[in-house]
């Protein structure tokens, strides 16, 4: 008999479990899940925990139940892998040993990177990306007296990349309804030097902060916080004076990957971009945010490259060629505020583009753009999550690599490499 | 694609003035490119990172993240500010020659 261990019931984990529990026959190969608790939190959904649209037994479910029949799945805290020897150590001191391993260990936020963060912690610099945070920042918005609300991103790359700025955007909108926008200046600052990373998007999304009135910082790097004085203090000598900071602080990958030797300066790990297997190591693979592929770190990216993953660790177990099918399809909704949303769709090359979507004219979804539809596609997405994504089911019409039909590049943007059709 | 004169060299270039391609770098095209960014002389401790950030490119494909710089022992986020003034990690990647960092998408 031999063994698949996957480390992490996530997103990127649970599919794989549906999806090679199907293609691996179950008298030859045994499969088990690892994860530190049985709690599956939708995370999309941390977003809407701060302003009261969701409390987190809205969003939260057994990871036991997504996963298939024939699956072993095992609650404990692993120590490290130890490639070297195949096998996974718990913090027991006990170890399975496996024939092929999927990294799924996701990313988490480390405040303790930023001197200074955790002295204000959940006092007046809070998170929405833990449930606690989240829930902690619902009750403080709530009492918030009016003045300086900053949202700040410390570093990138970070899970969500636009979840800040839909962060800013419902502050804006739930502020407004409330008749509390007067008493509060909303800023946002970032380390890029836009809004997003990719030129079209961040002008489209530079210009609702704007329509927004959120003032945008730009490439500012945090040294560190001073709590006590309620400023963030940048590297180059710029402060930014707060009321209350809603940071995202510096994502990293599981210390478990750091513990083990295998991480870059992130504690990702270095994973080749197109086939998903490990750069080093011939029999580990690795799905979601745990790598360091230079695309989003989102569910949706999970969620495109576990149809490839399972055919390349398939072909791996066959002796085959894998194939370097990964072109870094990522797809968000970017909740805008007032009942709408921003869709958008990209991959390793080409950016986010205005247009239609899933078909071109007819869409229904509007790319780059804000509409009521999207808005309803992002809710409908937490039934989908449960339903169809994690059972490792195609969503119709959304292919694992991205397509360029409905795209339109705007005039005086460069060609479009990298399309398939 | 388009073309720019950076010092003596015409080079192609993305929109925002990154060098298309690593192998049209060199030194006198370096120089161009940080008088342009604010930068009038580049002394060796500017050297030294651009040296390395090379070597990382080379061998890995991706522009080093700040905090690979900072690790890495070469040099500090701090100085990194002192040196490249703005955005250190944008920066000093154009004046190597190399594509804008990924960062985030």
């Amino acid at each position: 008999m031999k063994r698949l261990i996957i480390l992490g019931a996530g997103t990127g984990g649970t599919i794989m479990a549906n999806l090679l529990r199907k293609r691996l026959a179950r008298a030859d190969w045994a499969i088990t899940v690892v994860d530190r608790d049985n709690e599956h939190y939708y995370q999309p959904g941390f977003l809407f925990i701060p302003f009261g649209f969701y409390t987190k037994k809205d969003i939260v479910k057994p990871r036991s139940r997504f996963l298939p029949r024939g699956v072993e799945f095992i609650v404990a805290e692993v120590d490290r892998i130890n490639p070297a020897a195949n096998e996974v150590v718990f913090q027991d001191g006990s170890a399975l040993a496996y024939d092929y391993l999927i990294v799924a260990t996701g990313a988490e936020i480390e405040p303790s990177e930023t001197p200074g963060m955790l002295d204000g912690w959940r006092d007046t610099i809070f998170d929405f990306y833990t449930p606690d945070g989240a829930e902690a920042l619902a009750a403080k918005l709530k009492a918030f007296p009016g003045g300086r609300l900053v949202v700040h991103v410390n570093e990138t790359p970070i899970k969500c990349p636009v979840a800040p700025l839909e962060f800013a955007f419902f502050c804006d909108w739930c502020l407004r309804r409330h008749h509390r926008r007067e008493n509060i200046e909303l800023i946002y600052v970032t380390p890029l030097d836009g809004a997003f990373t990719k030129p079209v998007a961040s002008k489209a999304l530079g210009a609702l902060l704007d329509e927004k009135r959120v003032q945008m910082v730009t490439d500012f790097n945090a040294e560190r916080i001073d709590a006590a004085a309620r400023k963030i203090i940048g590297y180059d000598g710029r402060e930014i004076p707060y009321d209350l900071l809603v940071t995202v602080p510096t994502n990293m990958g599981s210390e478990m990957i750091e513990r083990s030797g295998m991480g870059d300066e992130f504690r990702f790990l270095p994973t080749d971009p197109n086939t998903l297997r490990s750069k080093k190591y011939e029999n580990v693979f690795a799905i979601g945010d745990a790598t360091d592929v230079p695309t989003s770190k989102a569910g949706s990216v999970a969620h495109f490259q576990a149809e490839i993953l399972a055919n390349n660790v398939v072909r791996a177990i066959e002796g085959r060629p894998l194939e370097p099918a990964f072109d870094g399809h990522s797809n968000c909704f970017v909740e805008s505020g007032r009942g709408r949303a921003i869709l958008i769709d990209f991959n390793y090359l080409v950016e986010p583009l205005p247009g239609r979507f899933p078909f071109p004219v007819f869409g229904p979804m509007s790319l780059l753009k804000p509409s009521r539809i999207n808005h309803w596609g992002k809710l409908a997405f937490r039934w989908i999550y449960w339903h169809i994504l994690l059972p490792g089911r195609p969503i119709p019409f959304v292919p694992a690599r991205m397509k360029m039909a409905g795209k339109k590049r705007p005039a005086g943007v460069g060609a479009m490499p990298g399309s398939t059709k | 694609m388009p073309q720019r004169q950076y010092g003596p060299a015409t080079v192609a270039v993305d929109e925002e003035g990154f060098l298309a391609d690593f192998s049209q770098w060199t030194r006198e095209v370096a120089a161009a490119v940080a008088k342009e960014e604010g930068i009038a002389e580049l002394t060796p401790a500017h050297w030294k990172i651009i040296e390395y950030m090379q070597k990382e490119f080379k061998e890995n494909g991706q522009v080093p993240s700040i905090r690979k710089l900072n690790k890495s022992g070469v040099t500090s986020t701090k100085e990194l500010y002192a040196l490249f003034p703005g955005g250190p990690a944008k920066k000093a990647a154009k004046i190597a020659g190399m594509k804008k960092p990924e960062g985030c998408v």
